[in-house]
């Protein structure tokens, strides 16, 4: 399948994406062996498209077969590259997963547990016999669950089975927050002003709350990054009663500071404190959390960088003491501590701040021997000074965005270093090649706290692919659950251009154009957060989606002119609909009489508001009216496709029509969030007069003549205003028409 | 509607010239004017009904006026209007004054189209629509039976509208008869409150009549009946010979007698809508096959509705203009059928994957729901569509799904529309509940319907297919044409717990074979190697081969031997 896959990549990529001719469909032997190519071919056009520009050296002998010890869309990503090299996969499952994706595209597949992780994903007894059972030689993590597990990685060298990652070492040591602070400071990194240390109660957390600016100033390497500068603007004497006080307060005696578990991690045990008794109640709650939730309740404490972005640089090691840095990630856009919307490069950096955070980020590569690729996390302030937060040693979820701005193949390298092999770029390959931008596409309702899981079944699916500058990693197809089991993450959306503005616009067409039916998704906020001013201008922060959603996200407001096109588009979309009910085969016993309607007068109900609209069609163009106001609509009215697209005055837009009832309710999906309107024709009461062209209207005596009175054109009859056998005279109004 | 506007627009213009002329030309020409003036009277009383004050109480109601229900159910300007100047013919109780004679009496007739297809239709004027004279008169208002009733229930009219008189018959079996001839449905708006009692007998020969039309124009032209307000006593039976009753929420109301006699009989306190509304009969009664929202969604889902039906028994099931690839490959439908064989899934999500564009009307969703029944396309022609639901008392058969089955196999059957089934049933549903209530009986019912059908019939087997039931659903046996199964089809006489249990009673080691049972068993093999399904097909290429049988089966022809009709177990 390996040799089969790479011959025929880019046969696919060139466009066989589409259906099978009919005479394959009828032979189902030939299904079965071909049932996979069709997503197969999604995948490949990926690659080919992306990774395609790191070359794979044939000679350079890796691992004969790789098992990934993980799921969905990152399993099947490693596999992915794992085929490229022409190595053999082995997937692991649980029995629920047991038709998933990964397990289909791996070239094995072990069963290790029920559905729950702990008994399955995590489950490394079962993983090791896996291992054991199938003969492979290395194993990849991926992220999240088995991946900075130092036991694991202990337990495969045991049986030596490479682990693709880095060393035991370097795992232990940057997965405790003391002990990579610690080592961070070693290597003349940046990092957070604090309490370097276990914090014994709360008296001392108080204390320690209360010195950190002193710790601060004792910090080597000050000079360098105008940490001094900016808490110089902390001790600016200010007036008692505004906000800069409070701020003085906080630059004398150090608050905020943030309390946090040592061996903490996604927000658990974590507390911002902003005086004495907040620090005495945050001590006390976070060594209870971080009891029941790690098994360890050492707390430390830091200073609390307010309103900071997150911004991350991706390393990559090798086992003869090379290090690189692949540029910086920005992960600001977040909610509940969870990045949304990842972006490289940064908008916020330039190039100095940039090689002074890679320069620190290779060191402490360096300093833990790291020999994978890794992510060191900084926080960012508004005066570019930066501090390190963290190591991941692992590969980060939004690893894609760096690929595509630097063009390597993350998984293949991570691979050929844990192979030995060096690495084959030096820094000054390393280049910033265009813009990307990544959107997490979840199973949730953004309108419940910007996210609230939610499970189902994915009852009809597509993604972007068609559309340019478009990667998606997903471990899912049409037909796949998204369950309560395991991260209701559906792809990630993956879109780059040759600059910021193509890449974003390019998201939002992506966006736009991607089905996702059975299950509530997110898209409707991630298309508002890429197209929100501040997030356009690169005004963000780690708070950014509750500074501008206050009050919750509520969906796109739309613009007047936005809601003309939808009520145009909604009306245009009704009357076709009517039209195609009209297509009948030709060749019934009795014709078929169409009706004939030159105009459509329609009343649409849109957020309970009523509006009229006039719309009638020559072809494929439709002309509407709504409230006034003409618009042309276009489009090829494909009414099967799940996909609309349309042209309103030349203004393209893609819209999807999720529901339709004869009784003329439809919601539509248009800008990303979902709008339902409900039509209905207008109902022509049977009292309402219509007269044609020429017909007599009222017949007028005079001079003992009678005068028929006709109709200059065909209308209705709006209202009578004289009576038979009144007497009229000169420029009297008799009868209105409209 | 155009037709019906201009002739009211004429009627205007009448109006003004045979006003203007009075003066001058009366003594010339009294004749003709006095007949130009009642025509012209006799059409305005009749089209402008009520007026508008009595209009807007309806509306108020939630509730269109009959004519106004025409319109929205037909194509503008296609309604063709007959017999507006028909009255009824009574002269006692002093009916035969003028005043209380109006023309077209209680009902609007006529022919129109819906989406440029000829169709006939009624609509029954209740009060609000009608003559405000007619209905302030004092004997209009409430009448109190004696108990027991002389004619078929009336308790609780209180109006005199919408009643049928012999006159008001006689309209709606001309249209009937001519339905029939031309070979075009028949669509009935129904708002009766029963028969006309001061017509006495002749308001039931005139039930009679339609009856009888009703039953002659069974299975030769699809007949339609939208409950759209209370009907009652003779009024219900007309509906319930048609092939299709709808219902709108709320406002509806069909039973035999009403709350009073109930009341009075069986001491039983109901409401109207506990006994007759459209909930009760889409879910208890099996009476209507569906009720919308309001008269608008109604009348817009009959005009979507009427697009699957043929005209008549001579006619092919239409075929419509299809946008959804016919090869289009169904991908989610590899991972539906859950790999436990005791869960459930949900049948209707592989219908509307497999149908054009996802459009599915079902009928009776609410009312057995073990059994789905409905209209769909393939590749534009209209097919009726039955599948067992797992997710409903596992898709057993029952009583009421057999007979809600049976009714729609043998409708598709009457108008050559195709069959596709899906299967996955466990069997007959057990116990005395179901065989006291004649389980075998009403279990022929869809097994004769079945066997009985010529049409092109398509079974797909998704999962089981146990015992008698896999017989009943449409197999290769009952004369198939095409039979598929998918790889996850399990043909056997029973699940293997059961077969166990009998074939190795008192074996020691049930679970092997319990195991060797399944191997044996639990696949689609055992029904694929002796020829009772055709092929064993990829779930994803479903739609695709479907479409290709129905082409291929349009030009199927069977011929039975003669007979006068069949006999299916009622």
């Amino acid at each position: 399948m390996a040799g089969f896959w790479v011959g025929t990549a880019p046969l696919v990529a060139a466009g066989r994406r589409g259906r099978w001719p009919p005479q394959q469909l009828m032979l189902s032997a030939a299904l079965r062996t071909l049932k996979h190519v069709l997503y197969y071919s999604r995948q490949c056009l990926m690659v080919s498209r992306n990774l395609g520009s790191v070359g794979y050296d044939p000679n350079e002998k890796t691992f004969d077969k790789i098992l990934v010890a993980n799921r969905g869309e990152i399993a099947c990503r490693v596999i992915r590259t794992c085929k490229k090299m022409g190595i053999k996969t082995v997937a692991i499952h649980s029995d629920v997963d047991a038709s998933s994706v990964h397990v289909k595209m791996a070239d094995e597949a072990v069963c290790v547990g029920p559905a729950p992780t702990s008994k399955s994903y995590l489950n490394m007894d079962a993983i090791m016999e896996a291992i054991k059972k199938t003969r492979a030689q290395a194993v990849h993590p991926g992220y999240g669950f088995l991946s900075e597990n130092k036991e694991f990685a202990r337990c495969l060298a045991a049986e030596d089975v490479v682990f693709i990652g880095p060393d035991t070492h370097a795992i232990q040591a940057m997965g405790d927050k003391i002990e990579s602070k610690l080592l961070a400071k070693k290597a003349e990194v940046n990092t957070i002003p604090g309490f370097d240390g276990v914090v014994k109660d709360a008296e001392e957390a108080v204390r320690i709350a209360r010195e950190i600016d002193g710790v601060l100033l004792s910090l080597p390497r000050l000079e360098c990054n105008g940490t001094i500068s900016a808490h110089c603007n902390l001790c600016l004497p200010g007036s008692s009663d505004s906000p800069a006080s409070a701020s003085l307060v906080a630059g004398i005696t150090g608050y905020p500071v943030m309390i946090k578990a040592s061996a903490g991690g996604g927000g658990k045990g974590m507390r911002i404190a902003w005086d004495d008794e907040e620090t005495r109640d945050g001590f006390r709650l976070s060594s209870q959390e971080a009891a029941s939730s790690f098994g360890d309740d050492r707390l430390l404490i830091e200073k609390f960088i307010d309103n900071p972005r997150h911004i991350e640089i991706q390393v990559l090691g090798d086992k003869h003491g090379n290090a690189l840095w692949l540029n910086e990630r920005e992960c600001s856009i977040q909610r509940r501590n969870q990045k949304v919307v990842e972006e490289a490069p940064s908008i916020f950096l330039d190039a100095e701040t940039r090689r002074a955070m890679g320069e620190q980020a290779v060191a402490l590569a360096r300093a833990v021997k790291y020999s994978s690729a890794g992510t060191v996390e900084f926080l960012v302030d508004s005066k570019k000074n930066f501090y390190f937060l963290e190591m991941n040693t692992r590969l980060q979820v939004e690893h894609p965005v760096t690929e595509c701005i630097t063009g390597l193949d993350l998984v293949q390298e991570m691979i050929r270093v844990a192979k030995g092999y060096p690495l084959r770029h030096k820094q000054a390959d390393i280049r910033i090649n265009g813009w990307a931008v990544e959107c997490r596409v979840y199973a949730e309702d953004p309108y419940k706290s910007f996210g609230l899981p939610s499970i189902g079944r994915l009852s009809q699916y597509q993604e972007p692919l068609h559309l340019p500058g478009v990667r998606v990693d997903s471990g899912i197809q049409p037909g796949s659950d998204i369950s309560i089991y395991y991260d209701p993450m559906i792809s990630k959306l993956i879109t780059y251009g040759s600059d910021r503005t193509e890449a974003l616009k390019r998201m939002a067409d992506a966006l736009d154009n991607y089905v996702i039916r059975g299950v509530t998704h997110n898209i409707a906020l991630l298309r508002e957060v890429i197209i929100n001013s501040r997030f356009v201008k690169g005004d963000i922060s780690t708070k950014f989606l509750s500074d501008v959603y206050p009050d919750g996200f509520k969906g796109h407001m739309l613009t007047k002119s936005e809601k003309n096109q939808l009520l145009a588009i909604a009306s245009s979309l009704f009357v076709a609909f009517q039209l195609r009910a009209q297509h009948f085969q030709e060749n019934s016993r009795m014709p078929v009489i169409k009706p004939d309607i030159a105009n459509w007068e329609l009343s649409v109900k849109l957020h309970d508001k009523v509006h009229t609209v006039v719309a009638s069609n020559n072809g494929s163009v439709f002309s509407v009216e709504v409230d006034g106001s003409k618009l042309n609509v276009t489009s090829t009215w494909n009414l099967a496709s799940p996909l609309l697209s349309v042209s309103v005055d030349g203004t393209q837009r893609t819209v999807q029509c999720l529901s339709r009832e004869a009784g003329g309710n439809m919601s539509i999906q248009f800008l990303g969030t979902v709008a339902t309107s409900s039509l209905s024709v207008e109902i022509c009461l049977f009292w309402t007069f219509q007269v044609a062209e020429g017909q007599e209207i009222c017949v007028i005596e005079a001079m003992k003549m009678q005068n028929s009175m006709t109709a200059g054109k065909t209308g209705t009859v709006k209202s009578v205003h004289c009576q038979a056998g009144d007497t009229v005279g000169e420029g009297d109004l008799l009868v209105e028409l409209e | 509607m155009a037709a019906a506007l201009r002739v009211a627009a004429v009627g205007a213009r009448l109006s003004v010239l045979a006003s203007g002329l009075r003066a001058a030309v009366r003594s010339l020409c009294s004749q003709a004017t006095s007949v130009n003036e009642r025509i012209e009277n006799k059409r305005r009383t009749a089209l402008l009904g009520g007026g508008q004050r009595r209009i807007d109480a309806q509306h108020k109601r939630g509730k269109l006026t009959a004519r106004e229900r025409i319109s929205l159910l037909l194509d503008p300007g296609s309604f063709v209007e007959s017999d507006m100047f028909v009255e009824h013919r009574c002269a006692d109780f002093g009916m035969a004054a003028d005043k209380n004679k109006f023309p077209g009496d209680s009902v609007v007739t006529g022919r129109g189209r819906i989406n440029g297809r000829l169709v006939y239709v009624f609509s029954q004027i209740r009060a609000s629509a009608m003559s405000p004279r007619l209905v302030s008169d004092s004997w209009t208002q409430a009448i109190h039976l004696p108990w027991p009733p002389k004619v078929l229930g009336l308790q609780d009219f209180t109006v005199f509208g919408g009643s049928l008189s012999g006159a008001h018959a006689q309209k709606i079996c001309k249209i009937m008869d001519q339905a029939i001839t031309v070979g075009a449905p028949v669509i009935g708006l129904n708002d009766s409150g029963g028969a006309r009692i001061q017509e006495g007998v002749e308001s039931l020969a005139g039930y009679a009549d339609i009856f009888l039309r009703n039953v002659t124009a069974s299975g030769v032209i699809p007949q339609i009946s939208l409950i759209m307000g209370p009907c009652a006593g003779g009024a219900v039976y007309s509906p319930a010979l048609t092939d299709f009753t709808f219902m709108v929420k709320d406002t509806s109301y069909l039973f035999i007698t009403g709350p009073d006699v109930v009341k009075s009989v069986t001491n039983e306190d109901v409401t109207q809508e506990e006994l007759g509304g459209a909930k009760t009969h889409t879910t208890m009664s099996g009476v209507a096959h569906r009720a919308f929202e309001n008269d608008v969604d109604a009348l817009c889902n009959l005009r979507d509705f009427f697009n699957y039906l043929p005209l008549s028994s001579q006619d092919p099931a239409p075929v419509r203009e299809c946008h959804d690839p016919s090869d289009r490959l169904v991908p989610e439908l590899d991972t539906i059928v859950p790999l436990e064989s005791t869960k459930a899934y949900n049948m209707v999500d592989i219908i509307h994957s497999v149908v054009d564009e996802r459009e599915f009307f079902e009928i009776m969703p609410n009312y057995a729901k073990n059994i789905i029944v409905g209209f769909a396309r393939m590749n534009g022609r209209t097919v009726g569509i039955v599948g067992n639901q797992p997710k409903v008392a596992s898709g057993c058969l029952d009583i009421n799904s057999s007979v809600k089955g049976a009714r729609f196999v043998r409708f598709c059957d009457a108008f050559n529309i195709p069959l596709i089934t899906f299967v996955d049933v466990p069997g007959f549903l057990p116990g005395t509940a179901q065989e006291y209530g004649g389980i075998i009986r009403h279990g022929a019912k869809l097994l004769y319907a079945f066997a009985e059908a010529t049409v092109p019939k398509v079974t797909v087997i998704t999962r089981k297919a146990y015992g008698g039931a896999y017989d009943v659903m449409s197999s290769k046996h009952l004369c198939g044409d095409t039979n598929y199964a998918w790889p996850t089809a399990e043909i056997a006489v029973m699940g293997a717990k059961g077969a166990v249990e009998i074939i190795f009673k008192g074996h020691e080691n049930v679970e092997a074979a319990q195991a060797e049972y399944i191997e044996k068993f639990a696949n689609p093999f055992p029904a694929a190697v002796r020829g009772f399904v055709d092929d064993i097909i990829q779930p994803s290429s479903t739609r695709a081969r479907i479409c290709c049988d129905l082409d291929v089966l349009a030009s199927k022809k069977v011929q039975r031997p003669w007979r006068k009709h069949a006999n299916i177990p009622l």
